[in-house]
């Protein structure tokens, strides 16, 4: 396979490390704050998720014990509480994995319209099997189920971003930019706009501003 | 065929900007707070009497739902928007959520004041992170223009409305299992009753509402249940989007008239099947919960709630998944019963083994490797999950697999049969 060490530079780092504490930065401490107050008083476990998420993006993309015991704690929920969600739900890692989180849409709709051919170039370009980090540690690569945008399958879903409408060709080139520490556009690659038809829209010709 | 206009979703493709000026010049929040002042019964009434049937799949009647909250509440009320899109083959909220995030915003208003809401939570899965972003900057926008919170619109009504994000798992577009994660729990669904009208968000009176339900609902109000009532046909009315995925030509969203022939609707906006009409095999017409129908079915179909029942499938989400006659349609079943499988929440036994059990024996049909008793056996497994438990996610695992063997019953053999043949040359 074509390894992933394309060029010295590494953006993102290796692999964040297990940690024996963990605490929220002042900024995410003060983001747990704005989130706490969504719910009613004596309900703060319901900002188990939200705050879940922010550990693991603080993290580095996965959530160490120290983390998920922290949230716990924050919450005044039972550990085990915590444990129980953070194992239920397929965002959460919890062991290490690497920092960016390359995630490959196979279910069906993305299966019919090439989802295999993405799945290819993801593990060509990243050189390392689904449920693996690559070997530098930078990448983490997965299968997932439906995104919910079958319309522009198949679906390459990168860190925060969805990259669409992929080929072989355009999954390996959005790789391959992801490697060399770059950003591509997100959304469709086939260059159409959004959901809309390709090659030109259908309906709402008679729509004012 | 739906004209102009009469749809609601004019920024369906996101060709103008999502913020509220814009979202005010296309209609949005106009006369809000003389809609709320017509008060609850009057809206209550006026939702039965567009006749919306709930676009989260199961298409329950939003109307009879909204009039299940009790009159007299003490204490908090709560709406609950289920924006967990996850069923596969459907990509509409998304679409919402991202171009037209104040039609849900004000629908949730305009919900709330129908049912004496004190609050609402927009629950969006975990995944949508950019359209996560967009909604709570329209919730923001909202706020700060005096359109939520309190004496929202000026109307002396008081609500508030919060996004929360779930973290990857289908079981909670159950509405249940979405009450439990929002609780901050596993989202494993409830047993009912009692139902979440009585008991559900922190044990509170609480309605979940579909975001394509919610996001109709300012128009309805302000362009009047006769107009919606009239488009569609009797008992499936109205305007519905449709997310068209696979093997056509265009693939696309589009919202179209409750009742449009399903050929009509791939031909005129997705490009049509590919390869022509008669190259279809197959189309899974409301995500992949509901049974596929074989291509003799959808020449003549109609995509609403009582047509797709009527030939053993069903609209669902709307959700319409094409399938040209190069697809391994074993396979393609066989991906959504591993789907099924994955997404079980572990609570109930039939589920948990059982959707094992169809993946591993869907495996294997797609390969031939089984003998032809099997296939009755595997009937036989999806009939002993469907109805055996608490929610949902049961039948849908087991209606797919029943679908196939129905219609395809014929490919199930054959490839049993050659296996054979091929097995007994090889010897
Ligand atoms: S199946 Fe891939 S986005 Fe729906």
């Amino acid at each position: 396979m074509s390894g992933p060490s394309l060029g010295p530079k590494q953006p993102y780092g290796a692999m964040a490390p297990d940690v024996a504490t963990f605490a929220f930065t002042a900024e995410n401490l003060e983001e747990a704050k704005r989130i706490l107050a969504r719910y009613p008083a004596g309900r703060q476990a319901s900002a188990v998720l939200p705050l879940l998420h922010l550990a693991q993006a603080q993290h580095g993309g996965w959530l160490p014990k120290a983390a998920l015991d922290y949230v716990a704690d924050f919450l005044g929920m039972a550990r085990i509480r915590v444990y129980e969600v953070a194992t239920f739900y397929d965002m959460f890692n919890i062991e290490p994995v690497g920092r960016v989180q390359v995630r490959v849409c196979t279910t069906t709709p993305c299966w019919l319209c090439g989802s295999d051919a993405v799945l290819r170039a993801a593990r060509e370009v990243l050189g390392c099997e689904p449920g693996q980090s690559s070997p530098d540690g930078r990448f983490f690569l997965r299968e997932f189920e439906c995104l919910g945008a079958c319309a522009n399958a198949p679906v390459l879903w990168i860190d925060d971003h969805f990259y669409e409408d992929l080929t072989y060709e355009t999954a390996r080139a959005v790789l391959e930019a992801v490697v060399r520490g770059e950003r591509p556009k997100p959304g469709p690659q086939s260059g159409r706009k959004g959901s809309m038809p390709a090659g030109g829209k259908t309906t709402l010709f008679e729509v004012g501003e | 065929m739906l004209h102009d206009r009469d749809r609601i979703f004019t920024n369906l493709y996101g060709e103008r900007p999502w913020n509220l000026e814009a979202a005010r010049r296309r209609g949005d929040w106009d006369g809000t707070k003389d809609i709320i002042l017509k008060g609850r019964d009057w809206l209550v009434n006026e939702m039965k009497v567009s006749g919306l049937r709930g676009r989260g799949g199961a298409g329950f009647p939003t109307g009879l739902k909204w009039s299940f909250m009790p009159k007299q509440a003490d204490g908090p009320v709560y709406l609950v928007v289920n924006a967990d899109e996850s069923e596969p083959g459907t990509c509409k909220d998304r679409e919402i959520i991202r171009n037209e995030p104040h039609k849900l915003i004000e629908g949730c208003l305009l919900a709330g004041a129908a049912m004496g809401c004190t609050a609402g939570y927009i629950y969006i899965r975990g995944e949508f992170v950019q359209e996560a972003k967009i909604l709570q900057a329209a919730i923001d926008e909202a706020y700060a223009a005096g359109l939520l919170g309190k004496n929202a619109c000026g109307s002396g009504y008081d609500f508030e409305l919060y996004l929360h994000r779930g973290a990857g798992a289908y079981i909670c577009g159950e509405e249940t299992g979405l009450l439990e994660s929002l609780e901050g729990k596993k989202g494993q669904p409830r047993l009912k009753p009692p139902f979440p009208a009585a008991v559900g968000l922190y044990g509170r009176p609480t309605t979940v509402n579909n975001v394509e339900t919610i996001a109709v609902a300012p128009t309805i109000f302000r362009r009047g249940a006769a107009w919606f009532a009239g488009l569609g046909r009797p008992n499936n009315t109205g305007t519905k989007i449709f997310c068209i995925s696979g093997h056509v030509n265009r693939p696309c969203t589009v919202e179209e008239e409750m009742g449009i022939p399903l050929k009509t609707l791939l031909e005129k906006h997705a490009g049509g099947v590919r390869g022509g009409w008669d190259n279809l095999l197959a189309v899974i017409p409301g995500g992949s919960s509901v049974p596929l129908i074989p291509k003799e079915i959808c020449d003549t179909v109609r995509m609403d709630f009582d047509s797709l029942r009527e030939v053993q499938s069903g609209l669902g989400t709307a959700g319409v998944i094409v399938m040209d006659r190069s697809t391994d349609i074993v396979k393609a079943i066989a991906r959504l019963s591993r789907f099924y499988m994955h997404e079980s929440c572990g609570q109930c036994t039939p589920c948990r083994e059982g959707t094992g059990w169809l993946w591993r024996m869907m495996e294997r049909m797609a390969e031939g490797e089984a003998e032809l008793a099997e296939i009755d056996q595997l009937l036989d497994v999806t009939k002993e999950i469907e109805g055996h438990t608490i929610c949902a996610l049961g039948d849908a695992a087991a209606w797919p697999v029943q679908g196939l063997i129905r219609h395809f019953r014929g490919e199930l053999e054959r490839r049993i049969r050659d296996r054979k043949l091929l097995a007994r040359q090889a010897a």
